[in-house]
């Protein structure tokens, strides 16, 4: 199986962890790392590690002969919406983990066609990557009018980006659990706690069902999901069985099915109670790899 | 000789139609605002507060769901006041901009802006937006308990620096003693004090929130926050009735009229609790361990589910150190709790 070169751009905490994820990859080879300050504990890791590293930006990344195919950007919204259209024209296929948004949402336990050929495919959120794959798997068995999240990560864990686009994090994510997860309507809250020592992050999935639904047909289907996500975020799992309610009229009539999640870091580059940054760069790889196959078919075609 | 001066006076904002929409589980409707919010306005309160008890788009499975679109509720009070300010709550991570926008065409015009105690900055660009559409800005350091008067205090500056006119110390929890509400209102004082006022938000779970109000005054705090008959989460709120009744004693103006104020508690909200606000087990156990109140009905209900008992759920939920938002953590404590510890 030939791999397909890959470049991580942004030298911080997600692009550092990702690079280690990316190293084990047997569809990706990941060769470029590239930062803004070649003094940055992120580019003197990549460069110990083997990889080219350039503190320019993507500049002399694409202006080389030698260019990558696919690109995992770890920078922020701004430096995303600037870098995208290079990586386009330069026929750069690009796994956004910013808020950016640009492309289409991209969750691998639930892969659309349109994310194997999109240019440009985003992570959404830590929570959605920890939530919408349980919200799809329900409303592939029934209807999901509403769907609601609540994600709970520790503080510790919360950077400057995340804290100062609060609501992007809860607009994106609800706009996910539609798009992506298939629900009607659907709802994100999200809470740090700063309690020590830090709190594993954990989420919470509440989809409304029809009073008529199988209880043991959704469990059985989100049971399922839970072994697909766990296959590339091994440290995903359900706390409990999911739990039901009975219809209620304070919901409209409708039952309710509860799903209780805690995400365990692998502690590549991260410590282990940030299961919302590990979600997003195992999830990351997994895309990539998705997209490497895509690739590889093109060129065995 | 010299001259005497009165001492400052206070602002109460009643909170009855916010932090008491916990206690009647969401389900306010508008007639019941509007009778609120005419016996309030007439007893002379300056600010009233009306959004969903966990603020502004607090209406879902984890909180419980509004029985009326709190939009709808905010329109009506304004429509109702003819003095009064009307007051939103809005907890970042819960409430979107998109959302204080709507309650702003609604009609309110002051804001809070509530985050939990250590977690001030997330809580700037709220404040930024406030401020674009000409709000009265207020910060909430919710769980105040949780942390020192010196933390407390650069906590509440980054609210200040973001905009806020006010920062209170809100003790979510009940769990507040006299030195610990004096030490921090004073922290927070000394540090915002002369570019902002100080603010106190008081709970009944150990039977201080009045106590700690006056406490709170002494050491700077010229908001206070009530609700009538203290409907709120936990044991309720401070009361604005006794508020009203103890500050007037104490000769602190707060520019309400005593015998309207205790009309409003005893004939407009007493009919309409579903509960009275009590320090019962599960609420004292909530200010003991440092329990968000609003945790209270939640846990009951998983209680009765579950068949666990009411005050071990609160108290696991205080020794994790949950903060305000995680109700959904009381039906894993509960779910746990039924079931024997996994073997592995």
């Amino acid at each position: 199986m030939s791999k397909i070169a890959a470049a991580i751009v942004g030298s911080g905490n997600i692009g550092t962890d990702l690079m280690f994820k990316l190293q084990r990859s047997a569809r990706l080879d990941l060769r470029w790392m590239v930062g803004i300050d070649p003094s940055s504990d992120g580019l003197r890791t990549a460069r110990a590690h083997g990889l080219v590293t350039y503190s320019d930006g993507v500049k002399t990344l694409l202006s080389g002969p030698d260019a990558p195919q696919i690109v995992f950007e770890a920078t922020s919204a701004a430096v995303h919406l600037a870098n995208a259209p290079l990586y386009a024209a330069a026929g750069i296929r690009a796994v956004d983990l910013t808020p950016a948004a640009i492309g289409p949402f991209a969750v691998p336990s639930v892969t659309t066609q349109e994310v194997r050929l999109a240019p440009n495919v985003n992570m959404t959120t830590c929570g959605g990557q920890a939530t919408i794959p349980i919200v799809a798997a329900v409303s592939r068995v029934c209807r999901v009018e509403y769907g609601e999240i609540v994600s709970s990560i520790a503080s510790q864990s919360a950077g400057p980006g995340t804290r100062a686009n609060i609501d992007e994090f809860t607009r994106t994510t609800a706009r996910a659990i539609q798009r992506v997860g298939g629900a009607e309507r659907g709802k994100a809250i999200i809470i740090l706690n700063p309690v020590e020592p830090p709190m594993m992050m954990r989420a919470t999935v509440f989809c409304s069902i029809p009073p008529d639904s199988s209880t043991e047909e959704v469990t059985s289907s989100i049971t399922a999901m839970e072994a697909t996500v766990r296959e590339y975020v091994p440290g995903y799992r359900l706390k409990a069985a999911p739990q039901f309610d009975e219809p209620d009229s304070r919901w409209g009539g409708v039952g309710r099915v509860t799903v209780l999640i805690e995400v365990e870091g692998s502690g590549d580059y991260l410590p282990k109670y940030a299961g919302n940054l590990d979600i997003m760069t195992s999830a990351a790889v997994r895309v990539g790899e998705i997209i490497a196959e895509e690739l590889s078919g093109e060129v065995a075609a | 000789m010299t001259a005497k001066t009165a001492p400052d006076a206070i602002r109460i904002t009643d909170s009855t139609l916010r932090d008491g929409s916990h206690a009647l589980s969401h389900r306010i409707r508008v007639e019941q605002v509007q009778a609120v919010v005419t016996a309030l306005d007439a007893s002379g309160v300056q600010v009233i507060e009306v959004t969903h008890g966990d603020g502004l788009g607090g209406s879902s499975f984890n909180f419980g769901f509004s029985e009326v679109d709190e939009i709808d509720l905010v329109r009506s009070a304004a429509e109702t006041a003819a003095h009064a300010k009307i007051a939103c709550l809005l907890i970042p991570g819960i409430g979107t901009v998109d959302d204080l926008k709507a309650a702003h065409d609604a009609g309110a015009s002051v804001v809070r802006i509530a985050t939990h105690c250590t977690e001030a900055d997330i809580s700037e660009e709220h404040f930024k937006a406030a401020q674009a559409l000409n709000l009265e800005t207020v910060g909430f350091l919710m769980m105040s308990h949780r942390i020192g008067p010196d933390e407390l205090a650069r906590q509440a500056r980054i609210m200040v620096d973001s905009g806020a006119r006010c920062v209170y110390v809100v003790d979510s929890a009940g769990a507040l003693t006299l030195q610990g509400t004096e030490d921090r209102v004073g922290g927070v004082a000394a540090e915002i004090g002369g570019q902002a006022q100080v603010g106190f938000h008081g709970h009944q779970n150990l039977g201080l929130g009045v106590a700690n109000s006056v406490v709170a005054y002494g050491a700077g705090a010229r908001q206070i926050d009530g609700c009538l008959i203290g409907l709120g989460a936990g044991a309720g709120n401070s009361p604005t009735e006794v508020l009203v009744a103890v500050f007037d004693r104490l000769g602190i103006a707060t520019g309400i009229a005593l015998q309207p104020i205790l009309a409003a508690a005893e004939e407009v909200v007493r009919p309409m609790a579903i509960r009275d606000p009590f320090m019962d087990r599960g609420a004292i156990v909530q200010g003991y361990y440092g329990v968000y109140s609003s945790f209270l009905l939640h846990a009951e209900r998983a209680a009765a589910r579950y068949n666990v008992p009411l005050h071990k759920i609160l108290q696991r939920a205080g020794e994790a150190g949950y903060v305000g938002g995680q109700e959904d953590m009381i039906i894993d404590v509960a779910v746990s709790m039924r079931q024997p510890a996994e073997v592995g």
